[in-house]
């Protein structure tokens, strides 16, 4: 797959009326850490779920690990890992069970499972909870054991819709050391996020704004091209110019 | 990789475990499909009665002779007519008493009866009865003319009863008190396993897609087939369940007979068990929320409930409900359930209705997979 991840042409996607993306060009490269940006609404949720074969797109290409996203989603999900905005594991079977199920349809069995999922345990730091029920879960801990399940199968390339939406500081600082050992481990992984701290810890990044890619770049390059302090003040200034616009 | 190595590492397997673990941990709907089998069968049982007995009946006897008083002796002895205590004292209080609904029936018998008898000229007796019902009144009409046909017997010489042209001997196969609840509960076993799980089953997709979970499932290298089989197969066990309940009770309460082989019912229950399912699950790719998979799930019950011959015989259907009848998986069903448990038919007698089954059960659980995307669209 030559060193890209990701590459979309002219990606759009209609609802009824609504264009919720207008023809985007993206290329993620293998082993980065890219963050997409922009406003509820701006096109992040759907242009992952296009990513993952989850919507179709109105018109336009993706190519995902090298393989047509359109034309062949079940080569492409073998590849891929996704942890969905809203928590999407069953509340009603416990950690060790999430992690049993979702293992097995990535194909582990018997021993090679028993030992994946010991070793997610650790990783998530979730050993001493793996006989409780996913739903009592606090948010924290509901988001490493959604990391866990989409991580399963180490997968080459990984989608984070908001994954530390609605998670304390703490919890924050240690899911993102996880991504950062998986990131070192070769994984790519895509993400979205409304903190700007994270947005930080990118290597590169785009704004999307009502489903159009208005900036892109590293982190330095984004600020120093918007002659802006930070990338929240970019962000802003985006937003607001954006805006007044539509 | 071989066929075996391919089936043990589908992910079929994770699926279905994966759903008895759920099914276990759902106490009080594992409590409804069990208990509401149980309920059911005893409301039916009890409150379909067909057979109409003990009609209030009024008696005008303007002969008080021991000839009239025999009569109304063989028709009280029929069962059909119970008797007021009190007897008329005149047709008007007849028209009234029937008018008003109080009675469903008088017998009316005139002032010449015993005479007419002694003379040996025919005496007449009347007997009225409410047909607004035709169901309710049909056993009344028959018990009347048994009664009259029993006293006429009674009073002919030997010798010419016995010389009588035509004799017609009636053998009433199989329910010989033709009691309604041998009918009745065979068919309540189809209907319940209907119900219960076309409408399970119906929730069963939508209910992942109302909770966010189906999302994160069919971003799994999963394919449909083996998502649907996951979900379809424990449920086949609880239909199996439930037939139990209800052929235990129906055995037990009802006393309703068990002639042929249970392992030929079973066996030709399990294309039912399967189409009820492939339905419900079709229902589920159809609709977008739990709420709507239950309305759904009761409009297409609602024809299996009256034209699949459960209730009212498909014979005496219009052609066009007949053939409506012959697109529900349950008339078979019924066909197969009444053949077996009453007649102690063998597989040669059902072989069709089990065929037609599969064909029903291959064919909704394909449309199902077909209808079935792994999208949100």
């Amino acid at each position: 797959m030559n060193g890209i991840a990701i590459r979309t042409s002219a990606l759009r996607k209609v609802f009824g009326t609504r264009v919720a993306l207008d023809t985007l060009d993206l290329e993620v490269r293998r082993g980065e850490v890219f963050g997409l940006l922009g406003p509820n609404g701006s096109g992040k949720t759907t242009t992952i779920r296009i990513l993952c074969g989850l919507l179709t797109p109105t018109s336009g290409r993706a190519e995902v690990v090298g393989i047509d996203v359109l034309r062949e989603p079940e080569r492409v999900r073998t590849r891929i890992g996704y942890m969905s905005q809203r928590f999407g594991l069953y509340d009603d079977l416990t950690v060790l069970e999430n992690l049993r199920f979702y293992g097995g349809l990535y194909g582990l069995r018997g021993a090679a499972l028993d030992d994946r999922i010991e070793q997610l345990l650790g990783e998530v730091r979730l050993s001493s909870r793996a006989a409780q029920m996913a739903g009592t879960l606090s948010g924290g801990w509901k988001q490493r054991l959604a990391l866990a399940c989409a991580t399963a199968h180490r997968p080459d390339l990984l989608f984070l819709d908001e994954p530390t939406a609605g998670v304390d500081p703490a919890a924050r600082q240690q899911f993102w050391e996880h991504i950062g050992r998986l990131s070192a481990e070769g994984t790519t992984i895509l993400l979205t996020t409304h903190y700007m701290d994270e947005a930080e810890r990118c290597q590169r990044l785009v704004f999307l704004s009502a489903g159009r890619l208005i900036a892109e770049g590293s982190p330095a390059a984004i600020t120093r091209q918007f002659d802006a302090p930070t990338l929240e003040a970019v962000f802003i200034r985006l937003q607001r110019e954006t805006g007044e616009a539509a | 990789m071989t066929l075996a190595a391919r089936i043990a590492g589908s992910p079929f397997w994770p699926m279905l475990r994966k759903e008895f673990v759920q099914m276990r941990r759902d106490r009080l709907t594992l409590a409804l499909m069990v208990g509401v089998p149980a309920i059911q069968l005893l409301l039916f049982g009890f409150a379909i009665q067909t057979e109409v007995r003990n009609l209030p009946t009024l008696v005008l006897d303007e002969s008080r002779t021991s000839e009239s008083r025999a009569l109304v002796a063989a028709i009280a002895n029929t069962g059909n007519f119970r008797l007021r205590a009190e007897p008329a004292t005149s047709r008007e209080e007849i028209e009234r008493a029937i008018v008003s609904g109080k009675v469903r029936a008088a017998v009316i018998i005139p002032p010449t009866y015993a005479r007419d008898l002694k003379r040996g000229r025919g005496a007449e007796a009347q007997v009225i009865i409410d047909a607004a019902d035709p169901l309710a009144a049909s056993g009344a009409i028959g018990g009347a003319q048994q009664a009259g046909m029993a006293r006429a017997q009674a009073l002919l010489p030997a010798a010419v009863a016995r010389a009588a042209p035509v004799r017609v001997a009636v053998r009433p196969w199989f329910n010989p008190t033709l009691r309604s609840a041998v009918y009745i509960v065979p068919g309540i076993i189809g209907v319940l396993l209907s119900m219960t799980l076309i409408i399970i089953m119906s929730i069963a997709v939508v209910r992942e897609r109302e909770r966010g979970t189906l999302e994160q499932l069919i971003v799994t290298p999963i394919g449909r087939t083996s998502l649907m089989l996951g979900k379809v197969v424990p449920f086949v066990l609880v239909g199996y369940v439930q037939m139990s309940i209800i052929l235990l009770l129906g055995r037990l309460v009802f006393d309703v007979p068990m002639r042929g082989t249970l392992a030929l019912l079973y066996t030709a229950s399990l294309p039912f068990i399967f189409a009820s399912l492939a339905i419900g699950l079709l229902i589920s790719t159809l609709v977008r929320t739990q709420a709507q998979a239950m309305q759904l799930g009761f409009l297409v019950l609602l024809p299996n409930i009256l034209l699949s011959g459960f209730m009212f015989p498909r014979e005496a259907m219009p052609l066009l409900a007949q053939w409506i009848g012959a697109a529900l998986p349950l008339t078979y069903f019924l066909e197969i359930l009444r053949s077996v448990l009453l007649r102690d038919a063998g597989a040669w007698a059902i072989w069709p209705q089990i065929g037609v089954l599969s064909a029903f059960a291959a064919g909704f659980m394909t449309l199902a997979v077909l209808r079935f995307h792994k999208t949100m669209d």
